[in-house]
């Protein structure tokens, strides 16, 4: 059904302390689409994103087992580098948390940590990230200044920047435009229609009409379980299990 | 009922009006005590300037001759060495309890920290007398090659970076643990490893309250008198290196204060410590407060 997975989650489960989270996860993610894991709060969406780069590592007595394979290498191995894997995925967070610098080197730091020094190497590629996700305009006179006195939308549309500055294969979104007004909202997901081109998105949200909007593929949770998961027209317009019909009704959220 | 309509009205003004007093009372309490302590040093100037108080050495309370600045380097050394010594440790111990150890350290921390901070300074004193000064004068000072009783600077300074560990290592957990976690996550996706996390992001972002902390530890430990005067030796001399007895104002003024006071002046010579005492913990309250503004800006 799927022509390229990129991921390919394979019985996840995962506790933390003796709770349940997420319940034999199964799902394949197509490279360059974008993907929605779409489900009510609570649901776990947010988890199972967090699963995908290991920031589950930070959280203490959290259990996992399964496997998470990316390009033919199991991620959750305890023997993968994790700063390897993360460097593949650039995050999105439902609020934008510019990193404690300026603007130029909110985008420079991934560069930056993995060795990139060239002054001029590093301006050009500062500005092209930028220009990418249409800041360059609003910043370029002041890039010297403290990120956190950006707006929320421009704090947002830098983070995608900075995610996007390293090379990322795959963009992970959690809710990106929760915290935005209408207009920031648009260009983000305007901005990843372009960049599912190149890059295989996952984006957790629980807005039904933004998954109808821009989804390619969709995964539908439900109390730590995935209850249905295909292609957004099919899902959308013949859903297969009830549960999903009843969300798609309204019924619950 | 129009009585007690009246009464309650009543109590509500009193317990206004009780308040504004308080609160005004507190506001001014540092005023009343530098006017003070103004009012009773100021016949020193009489003779001194404040110049020659300040920066010579010259002690000779018999002629007049009020010098502070030996006990003034006496303080400035404990005080320095203090916080060369618990700086470093509170802040890579703060780090460790909130980026890496597991929640029992930060729930067992709390109590460690409570019961250092709340013993009295007597206590740490006898333990400098009886610990750290012969460690000093057998094991430290021979290594550097040099010759002490173990009653030193650096014995103050031990004694004193453990009283203020507690205080300062209190203000920084909370630091680090109120810096969001999806700043960690974020420069973690990057691809930054956890040390470089550490040191790009977290302690960036905490750099105000860093040096807050600091700023009340140096405050504290500029003013501890006890522990202090127990085990730096209370030699009237400048120090010239750490194994040096040293006479920091707090120990002039706790040793002296009611025996000396048969020599004309010497008590407002103490008095005038206690002022010196008094304005360097306010410059250093409101420089660090000019930091912290300076630095917050993330």
């Amino acid at each position: 059904m799927i022509e390229n997975t990129k991921i390919k989650v394979d019985k996840l489960n995962l506790y933390i302390g003796k709770q349940h989270i997420l319940k034999d996860i199964n799902i394949e993610i197509p490279e360059n689409k974008l993907t929605v894991i779409l489900g009510p709060s609570g649901c776990g969406k947010t988890t199972l994103l967090k699963c995908m780069n290991r920031l589950t590592d930070l959280y203490h007595d959290v259990k996992i087992d399964g496997s998470i394979i990316i390009d033919n290498e199991d991620i959750l191995h305890t023997k993968t580098d994790v700063t390897e894997i993360r460097k593949k995925m650039g995050l999105l967070s439902q609020r934008p948390f510019p990193l404690p610098m300026n603007i130029y080197n909110n985008v420079a730091y991934g560069l930056k940590i993995s060795g990139r020094r060239n002054k001029k190497a590093l301006d050009a590629r500062v500005e092209n990230y930028l220009k990418q996700v249409n800041l360059w305009d609003e910043v370029h006179d002041r890039l010297r200044e403290p990120a956190s006195k950006l707006s929320i939308g421009q704090q947002q549309r830098l983070c995608l920047a900075r995610g996007l500055a390293v090379d990322p294969e795959i963009i992970l979104a959690d809710e990106p435009t929760s915290a935005l007004d209408p207009i920031s909202s648009e260009t983000i997901e305007r901005k990843f229609e372009e960049l599912k081109q190149q890059y295989t998105i996952v984006m957790v949200t629980h807005i039904l009409r933004q998954a109808r909007r821009i989804a390619d593929y969709v995964v539908f949770m439900y109390m730590g379980e995935v209850i249905e998961q295909g292609p957004a027209k099919e899902f959308f317009e013949n859903p297969k299990m009830d549960r999903t019909k009843a969300y798609l009704q309204g019924a619950f959220n | 009922m129009i009585v007690l309509f009246y009464n309650r009205k009543t109590k509500n003004r009193i317990s206004t009006a009780w308040m504004l007093i308080a609160i005004t009372f507190v506001i001014i309490l540092p005023f009343i005590l530098g006017a003070g302590l103004y009012y009773k040093s100021s016949m020193l100037f009489e003779q001194n300037s404040l110049g020659d108080l300040l920066f010579s050495k010259v002690w000779k309370p018999s002629i007049g001759k009020f010098g502070f600045l030996t006990f003034i380097m006496g303080s400035v050394w404990v005080t320095f060495i203090a916080m060369l010594i618990s700086a470093p440790i509170c802040i890579f111990a703060a780090l460790s309890i909130t980026q890496y150890s597991r929640k029992f350290y930060l729930r067992i921390i709390h109590p460690v920290i409570d019961i250092l901070a709340g013993l009295p300074s007597v206590v740490y004193g006898v333990w400098g007398i009886i610990v750290v000064v012969p460690f000093i004068s057998n094991v430290i000072a021979p290594i550097f090659g040099a010759q002490t009783m173990g009653y030193s600077i650096l014995a103050g300074a031990i004694v004193l970076s453990v009283m203020i560990i507690p205080f300062i290592l209190n203000i920084l957990i909370e630091i680090f643990r109120t810096i969001p976690i999806e700043l960690t996550e974020a420069s973690l996706s990057l691809g930054a490893t956890k040390w470089e996390t550490i040191k790009y992001v977290l302690v960036k972002k905490a750099v105000p309250g860093i040096i807050a902390s600091i700023g009340f530890g140096l405050a504290r430990a500029f003013g501890e008198t006890m522990a202090v005067l127990m085990v730096v030796g209370n030699m009237i001399q400048i120090p010239k290196n750490v194994f040096d007895a040293g006479y920091p104002l707090p120990a002039l003024i706790a040793n002296n204060y009611g025996e000396m006071l048969s020599i004309p002046k010497y008590d407002s010579a103490l008095m005038f410590a206690a002022l010196i005492l008094f304005v360097v913990v306010m410059v250093f309250n409101a420089l660090m407060r000019m930091l912290i503004v300076r630095y917050d800006k993330y």
